[in-house]
């Protein structure tokens, strides 16, 4: 019952709420070279919208790239120097909209935004002034200049289907154990129920890590996806994450009896939130804010922020380390709460 | 005593599977379970096998307590569920490759004991065991539940859903394996079966109504029981039920089985009545007790 | 038997690939017989017994069930007959009533019909107290029994037993056995399969498969004269053994 009215209830919402492209609160971070007052009426504007939150100050262009690896800001503006100076004198002055695209979509939309936002500010502004003022923008895409969408889809399909191989298939397997009956023989012998589970994990291990080689590849050689960073952080990664997936797999199967209740959990609970709630689709930061509490608790929203980091910013550990540290311990948790309910004995 | 039973009793959901069980085996006995779906059966080889706790109760396989020792018991029995619990998409020879390993030992080590069983699969070793035909499947069971040398084997119906042919060989395999000192625990729904036992233990609704010898199990019911036979078999078992002094009528085989309750029961008198009855070519005579009859009037 | 045939079957033969599960079987079931259908695990009968009640098409051969062809008649085979396996006897989530309108309605009795129905198989069975109950918490001779006359709502001239009795306890399927004989006098014929051989005495005539093929078809009596054996296990086993 709660299968058949909840979760359509469920899946409703999450769309509604979730599945949008447009954006608010995006953070982002200014860098000032004028310090005028236009720079900072400009500033206010900004701010004051509801679309953008202003994250932090910069002072210099270097620290740009350091600001869009860490993941804080998804764009910085860049004020000319002289701005209130050419503005009067020369009727002209520029800002730079640099937007972090491995998003594409949202980086788009960014920078349409400030646009709208600079448009208006001018519209104002030249009420009381002749010749018109001109504020010119100037868009700058970084690490994925030509907008191609393969940079968010390649990660995002590796995460969907190392967490379908490995959640779903070792929960599919451990339960058609239990299904054929060769779970009770299994039991009846003198292996220990964390055998049993390695034994019936390790094959996925090896087809996931497969998968991600194959996944890779493919970007790398077929779609020209950048892979800036270590290629063994990379690896490590991503065994890290198909390891959260297989306890999660295994997980399931603890919980459910037959195959098909392990199916629906894993279509149901697994990939959808997958697909909604981890940002490779629809940006977080446009959701309420209960969903994107909740998809703190999606390992796929980690995974997705550090294997964009990795890939196509070439982050280090010493940037992504925190998202580590979250997927080792969700990986923990669920292998202790697995072992935990891991029946000795039947029902 | 290879193992001991007392009192055990389980409940699902407040249904009592079995209620109060004590028997015990002796060790290289071939004891029988016996009794309809639902008698229990599955209840006790799982509680004995340490799948699931009873409710009351106490018992031991092998010297060992389920509860306690579980870890000794699953290193020192052979289990053999209901379903036939192979891997189907595995060949025969890797399956019970995979059952030796898991074991910790190898075919090689154990072959004395499965050969005869063995060489009558070998020539499919490579066939998947879901292509296998039913006996065949289920000599295969049998060999991956033999491949540790087990002490004790737990066999829960083994034979069900199998026919005639290949239920013979089955018992003759186990026959052979007693021989070799396994303890065996066998449960059939299938009476006919239960004289290839040693001792057996009729099973209904979770209470054991009689445990002993199929042989004195039979010598010691007291009724006299009548194979009638007539043309009309429907005809034949209707009337029988309308004769006054009548205690059972139960079809069996070719003949009817009569057993009536008047101790002045003459089969001349029954003869006419049949005959009254319109009841043709009839024969009326004393027959042999079967366990299927004692079962069915306890 | 001088009565009329119900079921004919010629030449019928299933290939799956290269697996020939039933190879080339003729036979007659003459109306209001209780015709036994034996064979080993894997001797094709329940393949044989699928293409009888049209839920199989034959590779080759043709067989006709209650006049009609099972090829191109299947509607009409199916409204014929009733069918009832071990495995999928009825909705454990239904109560007893509810299946029973379930089943009539799919063979579209009328409401009155179905109400009538119900009542007189309810007393028959002895019924009247459980009749709400779900038919889960059965016991499984109820079960088979209930399934049994659920498979004769219709009044269909044949009904295919695949099993009926199996894991049944021997009072029950005794009980069983003598409502078959009570339909049978009725004139319907019996169609039925059994692993147990004592059952094979009840029937009027036995076929036995071995292999795809039918060994034998006679009367119980004759076959044990035939094979000069004491039971039809004697006459199976010997028939099954000479094939291993």
């Amino acid at each position: 019952m709660f299968i058949l009215f909840g979760m359509p209830i469920a899946q409703i919402m999450l769309f509604g709420f979730a599945i949008t492209n447009e954006i608010n609160n995006v953070n982002i971070a200014i860098l000032d070279k004028s310090k005028d007052a236009e720079t900072h009426k400009i500033i206010n504007k900004i701010s004051a919208s509801a679309y953008f939150k202003i994250n932090q100050e910069i002072t210099n262009e270097k620290q740009i790239e350091s600001v869009f690896k860490k993941g804080k800001v998804k764009a910085v503006l860049v004020f000319e120097k002289n701005f209130i100076k050419n503005l009067q004198t020369l009727k002209q002055a520029k800002v730079q909209v640099i937007t972090d695209a491995t998003d594409p979509n949202v980086a788009n939309t960014i920078s349409n935004y400030v646009n709208a936002i600079l448009q208006n500010y001018t519209h104002e502004i030249n009420k009381n002034n002749k010749p018109n003022h001109q504020i010119q923008t100037q868009t700058r895409l970084y690490y994925n200049p030509e907008l191609k969408s393969v940079f968010t889809f390649v990660p995002g399909v590796m995460t969907i289907i190392l967490m379908l191989v490995s959640a779903m298939m070792t929960s599919i397997s451990i339960t058609r154990e239990k299904e054929l009956g060769t779970m009770e023989v299994l039991l009846v012998s003198p292996l220990k129920p964390f055998q049993v589970i390695v034994g019936k994990v390790f094959p996925y291990i090896f087809l996931s890590i497969i998968n991600a080689a194959i996944i890779l590849l493919l970007g790398f050689f077929v779609f020209g996806m950048p892979i800036e960073g270590n290629i063994f952080l990379l690896a490590f990664e991503s065994v890290l994450f198909i390891t959260t997936a297989l306890s999660l797999g295994i997980l399931i199967s603890t919980v459910s009896q037959t195959q098909q209740t392990a199916m629906m959990l894993s279509l149901m609970g697994l990939m959808l939130p997958v697909i909604i709630l981890s940002g490779f689709i629809f940006p977080i930061s446009s959701m309420p804010l209960l969903l994107q509490v909740i998809s703190n608790i999606i390992p796929a929203k980690w995974f997705i922020i550090i294997i964009k980091a990795v890939l196509l910013k070439g982050a280090t550990l010493d940037v992504i380390w925190k998202e580590t540290l979250i997927l080792v311990g969700m990986t923990v948790f669920f292998i202790a709460v697995s072992i935990k309910k891991y029946k000795i004995r039947l029902e | 005593m290879s193992i001991i039973v007392q009192n055990i009793s389980k409940s699902y959901n407040k249904i009592k599977a079995i209620d109060a069980i004590s028997f015990e085996v002796k060790e290289g006995e071939l004891f029988g379970l016996i009794g309809p779906d639902g008698a229990g059966k599955t209840t006790i080889f799982r509680t004995l096998t340490t799948l699931l706790l009873a409710n009351e109760g106490s018992a031991t396989v092998a010297g060992f307590d389920v509860v306690k020792d579980y870890v000794a018991i699953r290193n020192s029995v052979g289990y053999m569920p209901g379903k036939f619990s192979l891997y189907q998409d595995l060949t025969v020879e890797e399956n019970l490759k995979f059952f030796a390993t898991i074991f910790g030992t190898t075919i090689e080590e154990n072959y004395d004991l499965i050969k005869d069983i063995y060489i009558q699969i070998e020539p499919f070793k490579t066939r998947r065991a879901g292509a296998l035909s039913g006996g065949m499947k289920q000599k295969l069971a049998l060999c991956c539940a033999l491949i540790h040398a087990p002490k004790v084997l737990f066999l829960d119906e083994p034979t069900t859903g199998v026919d005639p042919v290949s239920r013979k060989e089955f018992w003759e395999m186990l026959k052979r394996l007693q021989k070799k000192g396994i303890t065996i625990l066998v449960s059939t729904p299938y009476m006919d079966e239960a004289v290839l036992c040693d001792r057996i233990a009729l099973i209904q609704k979770g209470s054991i109504l009689k445990i002993d010898s199929p042989e004195n199990i039979i010598k010691k019911y007291d009724k006299v029981i009548y194979n009638i036979k007539a043309k009309n078999r429907h005809q034949l078992i209707l009337d029988l039920k309308k004769y006054p002094s009548q205690y059972s009528v139960f079809a069996f085989g070719e003949f009817i089985h009569y057993i009536d309750n008047s101790s002045t029961f003459n089969s001349i008198d029954l003869q006419h009545y049949l005959e009254k009855q319109n009841n043709t070519e009839i024969e009326i005579k004393i027959g042999n007790t079967t366990i299927e009859d004692v079962f069915m009037d306890l | 038997m001088t009565k009329e045939k119900i079921i004919e079957v010629h030449n019928l033969t299933k290939r799956f690939g290269g697996f020939t599960a039933v190879n080339n079987i003729s036979f007659d079931v003459f109306e209001g017989e209780i015709f036994g259908f034996l064979g080993a695990n894997g001797a094709g009968k329940t393949t044989a017994m699928k293409m009888l009640i049209g839920i199989s098409n034959p590779t080759s051969g043709e067989a006709l069930v209650a006049g009609f062809d099972v090829k191109t008649k299947t509607e009409m085979v199916k409204r014929s007959i009733g069918y009832m396996s071990q495995k999928f006897s009825m909705y454990d989530d239904l109560t007893i009533k509810e299946n029973i309108t379930f089943f009539g309605g799919i063979y579209g009795l009328s409401r009155i019909q179905i109400k009538e129905k119900t009542k007189k198989l309810v007393i028959e069975l002895g019924l009247e107290d459980v009749i709400d109950k779900l038919v889960g918490s059965l016991p499984l001779g109820w079960k088979q029994k209930l399934s049994f006359s659920v498979a004769l709502l219709h009044e269909p001239k044949i009904v295919f037993l695949d099993e009926p009795t199996g894991g049944v306890d021997p009072i029950t399927r005794r009980q069983f056995w003598e409502m078959i004989y009570a339909e049978a006098n009725k004139g319907t014929t019996i169609f039925v399969t059994t692993h147990y051989m004592d059952e094979a005495e009840y029937c009027d005539r036995v076929s036995i498969m071995v292999e795809g093929v039918i060994e034998a078809l006679d009367t119980p009596n004759n076959l044990k004269t035939k094979y000069n054996v004491a039971s039809m296990n004697d006459v199976f086993l010997k028939l099954a053994r000479n094939v291993e």
